[in-house]
């Protein structure tokens, strides 16, 4: 009961949800991290090797009856499993034997890294560009209507939340009408 | 000397064709300057002369469609009358080659392919050259850029790669034959539908370009082309999803996408264009964002001749290598030349483009539109890099990587997941601004819905905890199942919601009510049936993350397990046709005891016994709503000549082509007229809030009272 209260007094804008919801996003992020850590090793890394046939399909995935190669790869990575490795040093061999095409993504560290900063820093970009732009033509805007209020003859539009001119009747009339016909 | 009238034909066609596209880029360009104040100042020739050099330029564009038209015609001819004079027939057809498949022969290499692009834009442009009225002198803009683009790929096929070049030696027998994995229903019309969307694109980027040309006034130009836009992008939506079913019956690997470089190549213009069609709209509305509008289908064009290079050029290896070939340079020329004009345009016209409004809050359908924008584009970029880092990676670090699945899974599945929640909520915000009010009633029942379904699925065995192979992906299937509930709890509340105020006006029943509703503003309402259609093919590519399979040698009376199937080898049999020797198995399928179906894989085998044998998968499928049981006949063991059959149990894939089906439907009634027209900007009072009100007429209401 106290909780509940509690939150329900908590302003939705205030530095106490904004520290909460920090730690909540905090605590799903390492829960979500936590579940991975019963991941089948094998079926993991075959995941993330091709098969070097030429076919272009992902190791445990490589259907072409007759692969000369799939079958002793798997071998491979058994016996790299079985040898206590751990998984960079099982992918680091692989690169070793076949090069760096055996590996389904780029995950050599170096200059791979660029393909995994790039997509994630455009994704962040454009979110918080967003924000940062639609905040920015918001505050111009607002500055602008606070300074042509002073004189005449403003283009700019009603700040937000502007509410519409309801001392005329008829506008007041079909508002109303509006509002009765699209009201729950 | 050999006599080869066809050919021949076909080739004088194409230069003549190259001629008239020239008469009507230079003729056109020279009218439209000549035309102006300045022109008629410093040539001394009136106007009209000039305006009649544009009508000869008109006709000229016109007159190129009918040369390309006896091209193309010649070609097919040459491939139906077995014609292996020519060395493109002599390498893409043979005699006993399926008729339809023949006519494919058109595009099933590069010469043909580029004959059928510039075919394609001819068909476009003659359409534009002929509704010229609609508006003249932005038609003669568009008509001067799009004759630009076919002068390029008719110059292309008369000098780099001409589709009528004649075989050295003695005519062959009988020709190579066409890629045994073209040979498939869908293979006649996924190409040319993809390329309908390629080339269809070029026609709002000229009246775009145009339109920043000639500083037109006014968004006209955004009316006149957005049936334009909704019919390629429709064009292009199809094209792709028909290559990923394609890809889906044929390459037996029981997967539709692999993340190939010529698969990217469609799915970066489709990202851009979705991106261009939601902003429009924007400035239509509320004229924002025209310098963004301008760019985004400047770079929706661009895309398109990246995909043709990417699929043509063979830069990045692809499995669609029977297109491969050197004509690299040429297009790499045309896009620099493109994007040096597009540039230019823009920096000389750039006042031209000033926004008549700002955004004003971050939770309104503006910013909405623009987040949207935002990771459409971020899901391009991606790809984008995705598809070229490995010639990135060669270029600085000297060795090659490889970009599969695993990569592009891992970085577009987050920014799906935005997209599809952006889907549910962007509708449901008001213009300008959105109360929390609005907010509250609007987002209660998607949320609950989200909730509720989350909690269901983990009921009923869908807990990531538990997979721990697969957890990852099991997590975000969970994920995608609560967004696509709470996106379409949004959608029938919002059909619902407007149905009943029908319903009030009219008296009619809640269907009726709904029917009229979609009637009256078609874009909007079929705008949500898309989406619904998106949200549809997002759960069947969810359903991905539980796929399963199973491979087992078989022979006569085995069985082989699978979820809840029994597959029962009854036989293995091998036949011989004219084009191809074949072994196939025969396999009862049973459910709960009952055999619900018979299931026969293929493997077979082209051209067997020459030189140029190739095999091909063809699957057998047993398709619901719930899962396609897809099988595949391997091969034999070599050691002891059993057959391998490899089976898959893929949940929830026909969701993905239901969801195309329902995105072709939604984009129809986008695309017919409003029952009662609405005026195209919208005003600042009927911004305020969203509400159905604007879907019936209200606005319209509004607009007829004086000084609202």
């Amino acid at each position: 009961m106290f909780r509940r209260a509690q939150l329900r007094l908590t302003p939705f804008n205030g530095p106490i949800f904004w520290a909460r919801a920090v730690q909540i996003a905090l605590l799903c992020m390492v829960t979500v991290a936590m579940l991975g850590a019963g991941q089948s090793r094998f079926n993991r890394l075959g995941h993330e090797l091709m098969c070097s046939c030429g076919c272009s399909q992902v190791l445990l995935e490589c259907n072409h009856v007759g692969c000369p190669d799939s079958s002793r790869m798997i071998g491979e990575l058994h016996a790299q499993i079985d040898s206590g490795a751990n998984d960079t040093a099982v992918l680091n061999w692989f690169v070793a034997k076949y090069g760096p095409t055996i590996l389904t993504a780029p995950i050599r560290g170096g200059f791979d890294n660029v393909a995994w900063i790039i997509p994630a820093a455009i994704f962040l970009l454009a979110t918080f560009g967003t924000f940062a732009t639609v905040w920015l033509w918001k505050r111009r805007a607002l500055q602008l209507a606070g300074i042509s209020s002073l004189g005449e003859g403003s283009d700019f539009p009603a700040p937000t939340g502007s509410k519409p001119d309801a001392s005329n009747p008829q506008d007041a009339a079909l508002r109303e009408r509006i509002r009765r016909e699209t009201e729950y | 000397m050999n006599l080869h009238p066809m050919p021949e034909f076909g080739s004088y066609s194409l230069m003549l064709a190259l001629m008239l596209t020239a008469c009507n880029f230079l003729g056109g360009a020279f009218a439209l300057w000549g035309a102006t104040p300045a022109g008629v100042r410093i040539t001394g020739i009136p106007e009209a002369r000039w305006n009649r050099l544009g009508e000869v330029a008109r006709r000229a564009g016109i007159a190129s469609f009918v040369a390309l038209c006896c091209a193309a015609f010649a070609l097919v001819w040459a491939a139906f009358t077995n014609d292996f004079s020519v060395e493109y027939i002599r390498s893409h057809s043979n005699i006993t080659l399926n008729p339809a498949y023949k006519f494919a022969a058109l595009w099933s290499g590069q010469e043909g392919s580029l004959l059928l692009w510039a075919w394609l834009l001819g068909a476009y442009g003659f359409v534009v050259r002929m509704r010229y009225r609609i508006d003249v002198r932005l038609s003669a803009f568009a008509s001067v850029i799009l004759a630009a683009i076919q002068l390029f790929f008719v110059l292309l096929l008369v000098v780099a790669a001409p589709p009528f070049s004649i075989a050295p030696g003695p005519v062959a027998a009988d020709g190579a034959g066409l890629n045994v994995l073209l040979q498939y229903p869908e293979m006649v019309i996924h190409p040319p539908m993809l390329y309908l969307g390629y080339v269809g694109f070029a026609v709002p980027f000229a009246f775009a370009l145009g339109a920043l040309m000639m500083r037109y006034p006014g968004e006209k130009w955004i009316h006149i082309t957005r049936r334009w836009t909704m019919v390629t992008w429709l064009f292009l939506t199809c094209g792709i999803f028909l290559g990923a079913h394609w890809a889906y019956s044929v390459l037996g690997w029981g997967g539709y996408w692999g993340w190939d470089p010529v698969e990217n190549a469609s799915l970066m213009p489709w990202l851009t264009g979705t991106a261009f069609l939601h902003s429009v709209m924007m400035q239509e509305k509320r004229g924002m964002m025209k310098n963004w509008n301008v760019w985004l289908i400047f770079t929706t064009f661009l895309l398109t001749i990246l995909g043709t290079l990417l699929t043509r050029s063979g830069i990045i290896s692809s499995v669609h290598a029977f297109a491969e070939s050197p004509i690299g340079a040429w297009f790499y020329a045309f896009i620099i030349i493109a994007f040096l004009v597009c540039l230019i345009t823009f920096l000389m016209r750039r006042d031209h483009l000033k926004s008549e409004n700002k955004l004003e809050s971050l939770v309104s359908r503006e910013s909405s539109f623009l987040f949207n924008n935002m990771i459409l584009l971020a899901a391009c970029a991606t790809v984008i890099t995705g598809t070229f880092f490995p010639l990135l990676s060669e270029w600085w670090t000297g060795s090659k990587v490889t970009m599969g699945a695993a990569y592009y899974n891992r970085v577009n599945i987050p920014i799906g997941l935005t997209l599809l929640f952006l889907t549910g909520i962007g509708p449901l915000l008001a213009w300008r601004a959105t109360s929390l009010r609005s907010i509250r009633r609007n987002f209660i029942l998607p949320s609950i819905a989200m909730v509720v379904t989350s909690v269901v699925l983990m009921i009923a065995g869908i807990r990531p905890w538990n997979d721990g192979d697969d957890m990852e992906s099991t997590f975000f299937s969970l994920i995608a199942f609560a967004l696509s509930a709470g996106v379409i709890t949004a959608i029938i509340e919002e059909f619902t919601r407007g149905a009943r105020v029908v319903r009030t006006q009219t008296g009619k029943n809640l269907l009726s009510s709904m029917v009229l509703l979609v009637r009256r503003n078609t874009r909007r309402y079929g705008g949500y049936i898309i989406h619904f259609g998106v949200v549809v093919m997002f759960i069947g590519i969810a359903g991905g993350a539980f796929n399963r399979a199973v491979e087992q040698e078989m022979s006569y009376g085995d069985s082989l397990l699978i979820g809840p199937y029994r597959l029962v080898c009854m036989s293995i049999t091998q036949d011989s046709t004219p084009n191809y020797d074949t072994n196939y198995a025969l396999l009862n399928v049973y459910r709960g005891g009952k055999k619900i179906t018979q299931l026969s894989p293929e493997k077979r085998v082209y051209f067997a016994g020459t030189d140029h044998e190739q095999a091909s998968t063809i699957v057998a499928l047993h398709s619901t709503a719930e899962s396609d049981l897809y099988t595949v006949f391997e091969g034999t063991n070599p050691d002891n000549g059993q057959p391998i059959l490899k089976v898959f149990l893929n949940p929830l894939i026909a969701w993905i082509w239901i969801g195309i089906i329902i995105v072709v439907l939604g984009t129809f009634i986008a695309l017919v007229p409003n029952l009662v027209r609405t005026p195209a900007r919208v005003r600042q009072e009927d911004l305020v809030d969203a509400s159905p009100a604007a879907a019936l007429g209200a606005s319209s209401i509004l607009a007829k009272a004086p000084h609202v």
